[in-house]
């Protein structure tokens, strides 16, 4: 019997899973399906400062650090192979391909997306988004969408912000700290990066992250239960099935995009 | 429809069960156009989810909601849209929007559906926020307002596109005496001047028998008595009239269902 009973709980568990998934692909496309709009751009633009501009200071600070730690770690591997040149390559390459996307969206799901479940939880508790349904104003559109939007700019934009200001903290650390020569470490970088195989497909990654992150940001917290545990609980969701959702799909996009491993 | 009739709001049959508690079996009710009809009954009956029902914001399992002879049930999300745009909610909880001022709080209606120019516009709020009394409170915040304020506020913003139908939730409750004069007055008023309709959904019995023109009551899902304030407070049925009294216990039970008192206390030691 006990058997049984777990095969159910089981069941119904996973019933309730796809059931989310559908409410969330229908909220997603009526969202997306929403904008633009001439008043809309405003909301957009705001939301845009709020996730992507606000979210600068950490990006950045985190970007130098990471930056800074990469070129001391290549520094030590590869001084022992009088190949010290190579970590202005070695930096571009892990930062462009997986580090600068990953990390960046990891900080975003942290930084952003809790804002936007917690925010939009909190209007459905206080009974917001009910009152603006009234209204006739759909809060998809209204409340949802800039944020869903703002969220896909904001973070490829972050991204590059971060791999940009990661090489010059590592080439700080490099030239300035350790002494390799800043023709090497330049030309190095300028000789092996392409265009679309390290910066192109670090950015579809980037887009891909930003759409999964704003994307389960927003479904909780129009899905939440309206109390105050439920809007934790939300919040908590959001960075948890976010940042495992990240490095999911990270090794993925990977698998196909750099293809052909063995 | 040529000639609309007389009710502006039509509930027919509507039946709704959320899980295993039944929440409406079989309920019908009229809101008559210009005047003000109230819905009251214990709290937990519902009451709100009819407002949310005739809002088309939940769909009953049957029944029909007419709205102007309009199934609110049938129609499309936009046209849904469409149709709200003529009714006015007052929240219980007021539900301003707390990143905006008490101005831009009203004005959200009219900027969202109108194309009003700013002065026009401008005019309009502060002729809404004065049939409130709350001309002078423009620039505050939603958190700077009391209870009884927040929801005037909230009733401005309500009637900000001048709407057909008008829906209180709860509008009286925990409010202290000169507010709850204030919003009676209000309620009433507002329905003579704007030429409106007004549906109040309440459990506050004295309040709201002073300004309803026609009265149902609700209780375990069904509509156990209708019609003036007169003819309820001698109503047939006991349990319409511990209702309108207020007795603690009575055909409605003091006591949520529960096991047997002592058995519950002693365990099986009995």
């Amino acid at each position: 019997m006990l058997a049984l009973q777990i095969i159910r709980l089981l069941g119904r568990r996973a019933l309730e899973r796809i059931e989310g998934l559908g409410r969330a692909t229908i909220m997603w496309a009526l969202a997306l399906w929403g904008l633009p709009n001439r008043t809309d751009i405003s909301l957009l633009f705001q939301q845009i400062y709020n996730l992507g501009v606000l979210s600068l200071v950490i990006i950045i600070l985190s970007a130098f650090s990471i930056g800074a730690v990469l070129a001391l770690q290549f520094y030590t591997q590869l001084v022992r192979f009088g190949a010290q040149e190579a970590v202005g390559v070695g930096l571009a390459m892990v930062l462009l391909r997986e580090l600068g996307p990953v990390v960046t969206a990891l900080l975003f799901a942290g930084r952003a997306g809790s804002a936007i479940t917690a925010e939009i939880g909190l209007m459905k508790s206080t009974e917001q988004l009910s009152s603006m349904e009234m209204m006739g104003v759909d809060p998809l559109r209204r409340i949802v969408a800039p944020r869903l939007w703002a969220g896909i700019i904001s973070l490829p934009l972050l991204t590059a912000i971060f791999n940009v200001v990661a090489i010059y903290g590592g080439a700080i650390v490099s030239i300035e700290w350790l002494g390799v020569d800043p023709g090497g470490f330049w030309s190095g970088m300028t000789d092996f990066v392409q265009l679309w195989n390290d910066i192109g497909k670090g950015m579809v990654k980037a887009l891909v992250f930003a759409i999964i992150v704003t994307w389960i940001a927003v479904y909780q917290g129009y899905d939440t239960l309206p109390t105050a545990e439920g809007i934790g609980l939300a919040t908590t969701r959001t960075v948890v099935h976010s940042s495992v959702m990240i490095l999911a799909m990270d090794f993925v996009l990977t698998l196909t995009m750099y293809g052909d491993f063995n | 429809m040529s000639s609309p009739s007389q009710n502006l709001v039509e509930i027919r049959s509507l039946s709704y069960r959320l899980g295993e508690r039944i929440i409406f079996d079989n309920v019908s009710l009229d809101v008559q156009r210009g005047r003000i009809t109230a819905i009251i009954g214990p709290s937990g009956t519902g009451k709100t989810t009819l407002l949310r029902m005739i809002g088309g914001q939940l769909k009953p399992d049957e029944g029909h909601v007419l709205i102007d002879g309009v199934d609110v049930c049938q129609i499309s999300r936009e046209r849904l849209f469409e149709l709200r745009k003529d009714m006015g909610m007052l929240f219980q909880s007021s539900a301003l929007f707390t990143d905006l001022t008490v101005f831009e709080n009203v004005a959200f209606p009219l900027r969202v559906h109108t194309e009003l120019p700013e002065d026009s516009l401008r005019d309009l709020v502060l002729m809404k926020l004065n049939a409130v009394g709350l001309r002078g409170a423009r620039d505050l915040k939603p958190s700077q307002l009391s209870g009884g304020m927040a929801r005037r506020v909230a009733l401005a913003r309500a009637i900000a596109l001048d709407p057909k139908l008008i829906m209180y939730d709860e509008p009286f409750t925990g409010q202290d005496p000169i507010a709850m004069g204030v919003l009676l007055t209000l309620v009433r008023g507002l329905n003579e001047a704007l030429n409106t309709t007004s549906l109040v959904v309440s459990h506050d019995i004295h309040e709201t028998v002073s300004i309803a023109d026609q009265i149902y009551v609700l209780s375990n899902g069904k509509v156990i008595g209708s019609g003036s304030p007169d003819m309820l407070r001698d109503h047939a049925t006991p349990q319409v009239r511990q209702f309108m009294h207020g007795s603690p216990d009575g055909p409605v039970p003091f006591h949520y269902p529960a096991d047997d008192y002592r058995f519950d206390l002693l365990g099986r030691e009995l």
